[in-house]
């Protein structure tokens, strides 16, 4: 059976099982060429993107050897297992674990360990199982074919033309010689493969600054033990954390499924943290509120906490001023309502230098402190409020406006099947839009209108758009805050009303 | 003194019997009412807000305003209701004289989360006020409920408005319940526009019921008498459509 992908829209044998194998058939063949070698070929189309889900989804799992792991797609992966090695009996002892534990979920295998990523790369592709003692990448990568180098197709066909076979063939040739034919590239990597310094992994994620893990010998099921382990964790990460004067600001929480599904829960705090007890009160909390709740499945093997932010704690956190406490005890029901609500809906104001309504104050989270602005009354003193309590999150576009002089405020309107007639106003209070901004023009306008006048291409440029607002009180004493909108001046349109907000 | 008034001092002596001395009742500025309520609005209790029109958040807002003071306002609500009311808009509450820095808004996917959070909230002594802003008359809302939301209150000494949009009155465990409607501007007043409600006190466990004309002072944090407007502004009723209470719709 092969696996037929497209490349330069011709199919060729993308994968192929070892029966194909044996019959002689190769990797990067034209399909074509395939099917005359064999008859009744049985083909699968290729799915890139459900093999890198796949292969993600391996190396969340591998998450559980190291943190360092890094995709080297389209079906590698590439542990930095420096400092881990020991905590799985030696660096054989987990070669052959690594080897077991992938192997046993169906997965066919070959890996490697060497003192760069690209020499285990190549000797996993290579030379199966082997494993370089520091060192000796060179005499581990010598033998190995030229195509190990993994150089592209010209590069290699340059060497084979050069009659060059083995790896030890091409770095015994002078440095100069292959720099002019082969480019300065191919002798870093040739350099990086013998054992020479690398650039170190990106990683899939950021490193956490700090974690605790327990590994079970058998998969734990029950919330009691899950519970326990949790609680114990916190209690060492808490430990660890207080050792460094340090705490958390994001928490992770991961549940590795024996069959290798991964699980991440994250929290963010508001304030440093590092009390167990609050920070199991919040995971309990966050567990609470899932939607799909931690499914065990057959099992945990492997539960971590990670801080994976963490900060600096400050001595005067710790004290008994009353107004630092409550500061605190705020900050920490913010994290309490976030943990359970998400953090997008537990927010607070920043304010914004600019005149544009919609966009002078912005709602964020209520977790990130670091904002902090000067909030500027827009009415004098004495004076009666002159922004509205509430916005509508869309202007609404009020019918039936009658004005009683040309330019002016109007006497009457319609708003959501109400007719309202205008006994004071005030204005116009013409805001124009940041016109130095990029492209401003998308703030202001609501988008149908938008669309309407692209579509019509009624679009005089370059227009600085802007509203004329005022303020009316109606006779049934009720206060709006009403728009127009200023590009009827310059299109000859009808001038169109648009109801903004609503006063106390 | 006759039978009534001799009731409602009896009444007013039980509600500050078990009053702790740090929770001095919240002043309305307005004489007559706070007389009424006995010094002003029970702390660490719940207030209804019934609103008739657009007026009621404002008041709403004034209130929690001077509830809070300098301390956390946490207004909470669910989702659908930014749409069809509006959002909060926090210069608006620094227009009303509230401190926009003070101000947490929480928006809660529904009614019964908006609940269990005010329930979270109330049960922290170091927050203002929190204000619950519920549009029609969600069933999780009964009676059991809201005395669960009073208890918290009177624990933590923690005062919660409860802002019902579009909704009916119904049984309720709150201290007063107010039904609130925007009042036109003083028409002899230059400088119109200031918040101005007419407030009618439907329920009050603790005293007698009242009806009053409030203007809120954004300087000061407090209510005024708003002058009684003239019949000018009311009598026009000829031309004037009938007044639809635009709140009931919903």
């Amino acid at each position: 059976m092969v696996v037929a992908g497209r490349a330069n829209n011709a199919l060729y044998v993308y994968a192929l099982n070892k029966r194909a194998q044996q019959l002689g058939l190769h990797r990067g063949q034209p399909l074509a060429n395939a099917r005359a070698m064999i008859e009744n070929l049985p083909v699968v189309p290729a799915d890139e993107k459900a093999d890198l889900t796949l292969l993600d989804a391996v190396a969340d799992w591998c998450d559980r050897f190291t943190p360092l792991v890094s995709v080297d797609a389209p079906d590698g992966l590439l542990l930095d297992i420096t400092g881990a090695a020991h905590l799985f009996g030696g660096e054989a002892a987990m070669l052959r674990h690594v080897r077991a534990k992938i192997a046993a979920q169906g997965f066919a295998i070959q890996a490697a360990i060497a003192g760069t990523s690209l020499c285990a790369r190549a000797l996993a592709r290579y030379a199966n199982g082997t494993i370089a003692a520091s060192g000796e990448d060179r005499a581990a990568i010598a033998p190995l074919p030229i195509a190990a180098l993994d150089c592209g197709e010209d590069k290699l066909r340059a060497l084979k033309r050069a009659g060059l076979k083995t790896i030890a063939q091409v770095a015994e040739r002078g440095r100069a010689e292959l720099t002019a034919r082969l480019g300065m590239n191919f002798l870093t990597r040739l350099h990086v493969m013998m054992g020479a310094e690398e650039k170190p992994l990106a990683p899939r994620r950021p490193l956490p600054d700090l974690s605790a893990a327990h590994r079970f010998a058998e998969p734990v099921t029950t919330q009691d033990v899950i519970g326990k382990s949790l609680h114990s964790l916190s209690v060492a990460l808490a430990e660890a954390l207080e050792r460094q004067g340090q705490g958390l600001r994001l928490l992770e929480a991961v549940f590795f499924r024996a069959d290798g599904k991964v699980q991440r829960i994250a929290i963010r705090t508001g304030a440093p943290l590092r009390d167990p007890d609050v920070m199991l009160r919040l995971l309990n909390q966050r567990l609470d509120a899932l939607a799909d709740p931690l499914d065990p499945g057959f099992g945990f093997d492997l539960i971590r906490l990670e801080a994976r932010i963490a900060e600096e704690t400050h001595p005067a956190e710790a004290s008994f001023d009353a107004d630092e406490n409550a500061r605190w005890q705020i900050a920490y029901l913010a994290d309490r309502l976030s943990a359970r609500f998400g953090e997008h809906r537990v927010q607070r104001f920043v304010p914004q230098d600019t005149h544009i309504p919609e966009a002078q104050s912005v709602a964020v989270p209520a977790q990130d402190r670091d904002f902090d602005g000067a909030w500027m009354r827009k009415r004098r003193e004495n004076d009666p409020p002159l922004r509205p309590l509430r916005m509508l999150e869309k202007p609404e576009e009020i019918q039936f406006v009658a004005a009683s002089v040309p330019d002016g405020p109007p006497a009457r309107f319609q708003w959501r099947a109400c007719s309202h007639d205008v006994v004071r106003a005030e204005g116009p209070e013409r805001i124009a839009l940041d016109w130095w901004r990029e492209d401003p023009r998308k703030r202001l306008i609501p988008s149908s209108e938008r669309l309407r006048r692209i579509k019509l291409k009624l679009l005089p440029d370059p227009v600085p758009p802007s509203r004329d607002y005022f303020r009316v009180e109606t006779r049934a004493g009720m206060r709006f805050w009403v728009y127009r909108d200023g590009q009827h001046l310059h299109n000859d349109l009808a001038a169109r009303w648009y109801l903004h907000g609503i006063f106390a | 003194m006759n039978k009534s008034e001799k009731l409602a001092d009896l009444r007013h002596f039980l509600a500050h019997y078990s009053l702790p001395p740090d929770r001095p009742a919240i002043p309305l500025g307005l004489p007559a009412a706070d007389a009424l309520l006995g010094g002003g609005l029970r702390r660490g209790a719940a207030h209804e807000v019934f609103a008739n029109d657009w007026g009621a958040s404002g008041f709403a807002a004034c209130l929690a305003i001077q509830a809070a003071q300098s301390k956390p306002l946490f207004w909470i609500r669910p989702d659908y209701e930014a749409l069809e009311y509006g959002a909060l808009s926090a210069t608006g509450l620094l227009e009303l004289g509230g401190d926009p820095r003070n101000l947490f808004l929480l928006r809660a996917p529904n009614a019964a989360d908006a609940l269990s959070a005010t329930a979270d909230i109330l049960a922290c002594p170091h927050v203002g006020a929190v204000v619950l802003e519920l549009c029609g008359a969600p069933r999780i809302l009964d009676l059991v409920a809201s005395r669960r939301l009073t208890l918290l209150a009177e624990e933590s000494g923690v005062t919660l408005f409860v802002l019902r949009e579009g909704a009916a009155p119904e049984p309720s465990a709150a201290v007063t319940r107010w039904q609130v409607k925007s009042l036109a501007s003083d028409p002899h007043d230059d400088d119109w526009g200031s918040p101005r409600f007419h407030a009618r006190l439907t329920r009050h466990r603790l005293g007698n019921l009242g009806d009053f004309t409030l203007q809120w002072d954004s300087e000061y944090g407090l209510f005024h008498q708003a002058a009684a407007h003239s019949g000018a502004v009311v009598s026009a009723s000829a031309d004037r459509p009938v007044e639809a209470p635009l709140r009931q719709r919903a």
